[in-house]
């Protein structure tokens, strides 16, 4: 007990869970309205290239996470183009920051919120869509109004299994935004950092912190898809 | 209607903790904002970035709290991490103001590349082999013992990955026991990996850095390989040249090799060097 008044303790344990929420809550918007949007769009169109470009979004599923982080710090390294123009507007890298994080996550998450949510889309009749469309429905209010509340239960699915992805992201993150204790160290880096130099009390705090909360979430799967 | 109430009812808990845990944040940040404000009116403050070798943190983090007591216009940011990653990062440009490295190759190929000067790096910490066996079972006595036949498993990380692995596997050439133990022994990911192996009993015996093995209070060191039966274990540090606060990254470069610090070191198992 006395450790757990300790506020110094508090923070250390506390800024890592804070963090990740944060990174996987920002994220997880991001992923949920871009997924969302490019599963409808390629669900329901055909365009030269499709195949290419999906199998592209799809990488980052199938690729070890390290890697990803490894192209990320090339992409948005000093050395390349983006990484020059975006310290040129912030006046700094964005390597080392949460913003890294976020968009680790967002890349590594990205692929199951689309792969949900085109399965979604497709999975609504078209003969519906068609029926608003012929009532005089323009395509957004189909969109909004049609389809997502049909494809609903795969959505919401979707999104809480790529927010569970993104709080739980550690590989890209750990080579993107790097392991600072208190600015970019996430739950997952924490507890690497934590086994690796032999803390276990805290790496077991951590490890049931994060089963707690990804165990709240898949268990919302769970009940939703009942 | 029940579901729904649950729904919402989890999504309130979250938020509720999620705000909890800012509000703490936020005013602990302010609350140290004032401190250092308060204690360094005359000098500028500096946020000094230092890349660390992982196995660097316990040690890291005692000399940053005297570090920043002696030098409250000073705020110490580390980066832990596996030394090829760092160095990774520090080669596509990371703001990175010190590295401190637990591989001398690593630490080689930014200096080569001209991103560390020569004249601001040194070699600053060494490690020992240690020989580690389970706490209950201490039947083996040095590493001449490996040979005998009632010990089954060894374990030594991965000679092509791990620097720890490779080093071991010279040393026990060297000792000319490689030949008879060789069937013997369960390769690992890592250091970490062969101490929990030890730690559960799964193998008889394994091969770390001393100060991994002193870390874990279920092995014990039964003996050190002879430092001359392999190749050195060296930890460089250095200042990386396009650092904006290169001055402030010198004087804790300076601190580092002063006897306070090396004390430190010492006391998690280092050698200085």
């Amino acid at each position: 007990m006395d450790l757990l008044l300790n506020s110094n303790f508090m923070q250390d344990f506390l800024s890592p869970i804070w963090l990740s929420m944060k990174i996987a809550s920002i994220s997880g918007v991001i992923v949920i309205l871009i997924g969302t949007l490019i599963g409808r769009i390629f669900a329901r169109r055909t365009f030269k290239g499709k195949a290419v470009l999906e199998t592209i979004l799809m990488l980052p599923m199938v690729l070890p996470p390290t890697v990803v982080g490894f192209f990320l710090i090339v992409i948005f390294g000093k050395n390349s183009i983006v990484g020059q123009a975006i310290e040129w507007i912030f006046k700094q890298p964005i390597i080392f920051t949460w913003w890294a994080a976020v968009i680790a996550s967002i890349v590594v998450a990205f692929p199951l919120m689309y792969q949900s949510a085109k399965s979604g889309f497709q999975g609504v009749s078209l003969d519906i869509e068609e029926a608003a469309r012929i009532d005089g429905a323009n395509e957004w209010r189909i969109f909004l109004f049609i389809s997502i509340p049909l494809a609903s239960k795969v959505l919401i699915s979707g999104s809480i299994l790529s927010f569970a992805r993104a709080l739980g992201e550690f590989g890209a993150t750990l080579m993107f935004a790097g392991n600072i204790p208190g600015e970019t160290q996430t739950i997952p880096t924490a507890i690497y950092l934590a086994i690796d130099s032999g803390n276990m009390t805290m790496a077991w705090m951590w490890v049931i912190s994060i089963i707690i909360l990804s165990f709240i979430m898949l268990l919302i799967v769970r009940i939703k898809q009942e | 209607m029940q579901k729904r109430f649950m729904f919402v009812s989890i999504l309130l808990f979250l938020l509720l903790i999620t705000v909890a845990c800012s509000n703490n944040q936020n005013t602990d940040q302010s609350s140290d904002k004032r401190e250092t404000q308060k204690a360094s009116e005359t000098k500028e403050n500096v946020e000094l970035t230092i890349s660390a070798a992982a196995s660097l943190k316990d040690a890291m983090d005692v000399i940053q709290k005297t570090y920043q007591e002696e030098h409250p216009e000073v705020r110490l940011k580390f980066n832990f991490g596996a030394s090829g990653s760092l160095q990774q990062q520090i080669s596509q440009g990371a703001p990175v103001d010190l590295f401190f490295s637990a591989a001398e190759e690593k630490f080689e190929l930014l200096v080569e590349k001209g991103t560390i000067a020569k004249e601001d790096g040194l070699d600053l910490l060494g490690n020992e082999l240690v020989l580690v066996v389970p706490k209950e079972d201490q039947s083996i006595k040095g590493f001449e013992n490996l040979v005998k036949e009632e010990i089954s498993k060894i374990s030594i990380g991965t000679p092509e990955t791990v620097p720890a692995g490779k080093y071991a596997k010279e040393s026990l050439e060297k000792m000319d026991v490689w030949k008879e133990v060789a069937s013997k022994v369960v390769y690992a990911k890592d250091v970490r990996q062969v101490l929990s192996y030890v730690e559960t009993g799964n193998v008889d015996a394994g091969i770390v850095y001393k100060t991994d093995a002193l870390v874990s209070d279920k092995v014990e060191i039964v003996a050190s390989a002879d430092p001359a039966t392999h190749t050195p274990i060296i930890y460089p540090i250095g200042v990386i040249k396009d650092s904006k606060q290169y001055d402030a990254a010198k004087e804790f470069y300076q601190y580092l090799q002063s006897d306070d610090a090396l004390k430190v070191f010492e006391k998690y198992g280092f050698t200085a060097k």
